[in-house]
């Protein structure tokens, strides 16, 4: 088990800047995820760490041995492929014990190692499929499987659950957890599904273009985004640009006035008055009021728009609301029928708008 | 019931019609070789025996049959054949998976493929005619080591062009997995890169090794005299003896039909499916 320490990592194919200036630290034991779009540079910074890719500048450490430009074999990393990249002409055992048969591991112990792994993985008695003769999700274990059986110091995932349907990925997260907590293992795992990013990780580093943007626990990335981009890419579906107004009485709250007169309330990271900010709402934040008498105690955040669009998704329906300038989305119970064109009120608590930096 | 048995009336029309397309010219070889009187205008051999194939292997020694020895002939062609697809093969591996797998620019990757075809983009005459004038002046003509040169040259521009793309067919993951767990870059290659490229290296080698059996031109500017493998024989035989001929064309066909069979057994659709990628 062991610490990795990235220190100012670049790396550029020819004019791409891929990698800029990344560092981070995975902890002993945890699971740090690296969280982006396609092309932010999250596969790159896992094969640098890996040994495939030579980086232009920066560190890479593993506990106190600096590993940078060794090669890959040398490094101790076991590695899982977004593809699995099992061997086709090795049987299971033989994907699994190339990796002790190179350390001289004697047969006996080989194949009880085999047996163990294949156990944590709950593939018992699979030792002589081939892997065309398997599942996605069973292949994908063997993959995990091979990762680990030489007991590395490290365990790097390269979107490993990406080519699984849907409900086998959400399961497979949480044995991949339970796998990784038991053994104690190190992790770095790189995926583009914020879901599963907030469900598997200790620490999330997300990156865009090459670059860290936001390097927190998953609830603090959920909860507190730091700009635009970090709140888009955690769920949240709908953005209003204004700038702070003035302060509300309770701390940490704030009051945003948007050009077209909108006034706003919300929480925020600390700005100051006359800041851009972006008013960030998930699908679930929007409340509807049907008989505006009763709406008695909220005061404020409450806004008159218009449906634009809606879209039937059996016990919730998704609508578009046109609020003065702004289209906002929500995910709304069934039991409100509002048809396209229809004049509705809502409500948004203050508690559940996020007021971010605008970049 | 009416359409079914048109369809199978016409299936086999068209399969009779291949059949004689693929079978009647090796007929007519077959016929040739133990034709021992044949004159117009009869649609058979008057008199049929095997004098021609006894004489042609070396069983008898007839004199008024002529010296027609194919054993010899064929035994070098074999020995020269294996000889060029081990050398071959152990320039193309390299080669190929260099150009497949190692960060290579894209023109200069280009550039190489294109200097390995080149031999073939140009009428053959020309090209070993000068190839000729150069090995005269170090003394390769006439040498089967001149000749053999001559053979990898040719064979090379299969070999290269399949093994390159057979290894580029191979997900680069596979051997970063055989890495990532502790192997070398080059038992990655004989352990993972090597046995799963198989079916691409051995339909390569089987390419070089009929190019070679069946190499005419750069044998004939480059071994005569004294380099005489079986093309040969059967060219000089041909002008003079069409029993003989016919009976070296045989021969030759027997290599081709063995190394079919073989590489039926590799050569599926799946394997395929990479090559040329």
């Amino acid at each position: 088990m062991a610490i990795l320490k990235v220190e100012n990592l670049s790396k550029n194919f020819g004019k791409v800047k891929a990698v800029q200036e990344v560092s981070f630290e995975a902890t002993e034991g945890k699971v740090l995820s690296l969280l982006g779009p396609s092309g932010c540079g999250k596969t790159t910074t896992l094969r640098c760490i890996a040994g495939f890719e030579n980086p232009d500048r920066g560190e890479i450490c593993l506990d106190d041995r600096k590993i940078t430009h060794i090669s890959p074999e040398r490094r101790g990393i076991g590695m899982v492929f977004q593809n699995y990249a099992l061997w086709p002409h090795m049987t299971v055992y033989g994907n699994l014990a190339f990796g002790l048969q190179i350390r001289k591991v004697s047969k006996d112990e080989i194949t009880k190692k085999i047996k163990k792994v294949l156990g944590m993985v709950q593939l018992e008695g699979y030792e002589n499929r081939y892997p065309r003769q398997m599942s996605g999700g069973q292949q994908q274990r063997i993959a995990m499987a091979r990762a680990l059986v030489f007991e590395p110091e490290i365990m790097l995932l390269d979107e490993p659950l990406s080519n699984l349907d849907a409900k086998l990925r959400e399961e497979m997260r949480f044995q991949f957890t339970e796998l990784q907590k038991s053994l104690g293992i190190t992790a770095v795992y790189v995926t583009h599904d914020q879901a599963e990013a907030l469900v598997i990780s200790d620490k999330i580093v997300i990156l865009n273009q090459g670059k860290i943007v936001q390097s927190d626990s998953p609830k603090e990335i959920y909860s507190n985004p730091k700009n635009k981009f970090v709140a888009g890419f955690i769920a949240v579906t709908s953005f209003i640009s204004g700038s702070i107004n003035s302060f509300a009485e309770e701390k940490k709250k704030v009051i945003v006035k948007t050009d077209d007169g909108l006034v706003i309330h919300g929480f925020n990271n600390s700005f100051d008055i006359g800041q851009k900010v972006s008013v960030a709402m998930r699908m679930n934040v929007i409340k509807f009021i049907q008989d505006e008498n009763k709406s008695d105690k909220n005061t404020v955040n409450i806004f008159k728009g218009k449906i634009i669009q809606s879209s039937y998704l059996g016990d919730i329906i998704d609508y578009k609301i046109k609020v003065g300038n702004w289209e906002v989305r929500t995910n709304s119970d069934a039991k409100y029928n509002f048809k396209v064109g229809e004049e509705v009120t809502f409500y948004l608590s203050p508690e559940d708008i996020i007021v971010t930096r605008e970049e | 019931m009416h359409k079914s048995r048109f369809r199978k009336a016409v299936e086999i029309i068209i399969f009779s019609v291949f059949i004689f397309f693929l079978f009647a010219p090796l007929l007519s070889l077959g016929i040739w070789s133990v034709a021992l009187r044949w004159y117009w205008p009869n649609t058979l051999p008057q008199k049929i025996g095997f004098d021609y194939w006894l004489q042609a292997l070396g069983i008898t020694k007839s004199l008024t049959l002529g010296a027609v020895n194919v054993i010899p002939a064929f035994l070098l062609s074999l020995g020269i054949a294996i000889i060029v697809v081990i050398v071959t093969m152990a320039i193309a591996i390299p080669a190929g998976y260099s150009l497949a797998k190692l960060k290579i620019p894209a023109l200069l990757k280009g550039i190489i493929l294109i200097l390995f075809l080149l031999p073939r983009a140009f009428p053959q005459q020309p090209v070993f005619i000068n190839l000729m004038f150069m090995f005269n002046k170090i003394g390769l003509t006439g040498t089967v080591f001149g000749v053999i040169l001559v053979h990898v040259v040719v064979g090379l521009v299969f070999a290269v062009w399949i093994t390159a793309s057979t290894f580029s067919s191979i997900p680069p993951e596979l051997e970063e997995a055989a890495r990532s767990v502790g192997a070398s870059r080059l038992k990655a290659f004989l352990k993972v890169t090597l046995p799963i490229s198989t079916p691409g290296l051995i339909a390569s080698a089987v390419f070089v090794f009929l190019t070679s059996m069946d190499e005419f031109t750069g044998t004939f500017f480059i071994g005569i005299p004294f380099v005489t493998t079986l093309p040969m024989t059967l060219y000089s035989a041909s002008g003079s003896n069409i029993q003989f001929a016919s009976v070296i064309a045989i021969l030759l066909l027997i290599p081709s039909i063995l190394f079919m069979i073989v590489i039926q057994k590799f050569l599926k659709a799946e394997h395929l499916g990479g090559i040329g990628g």
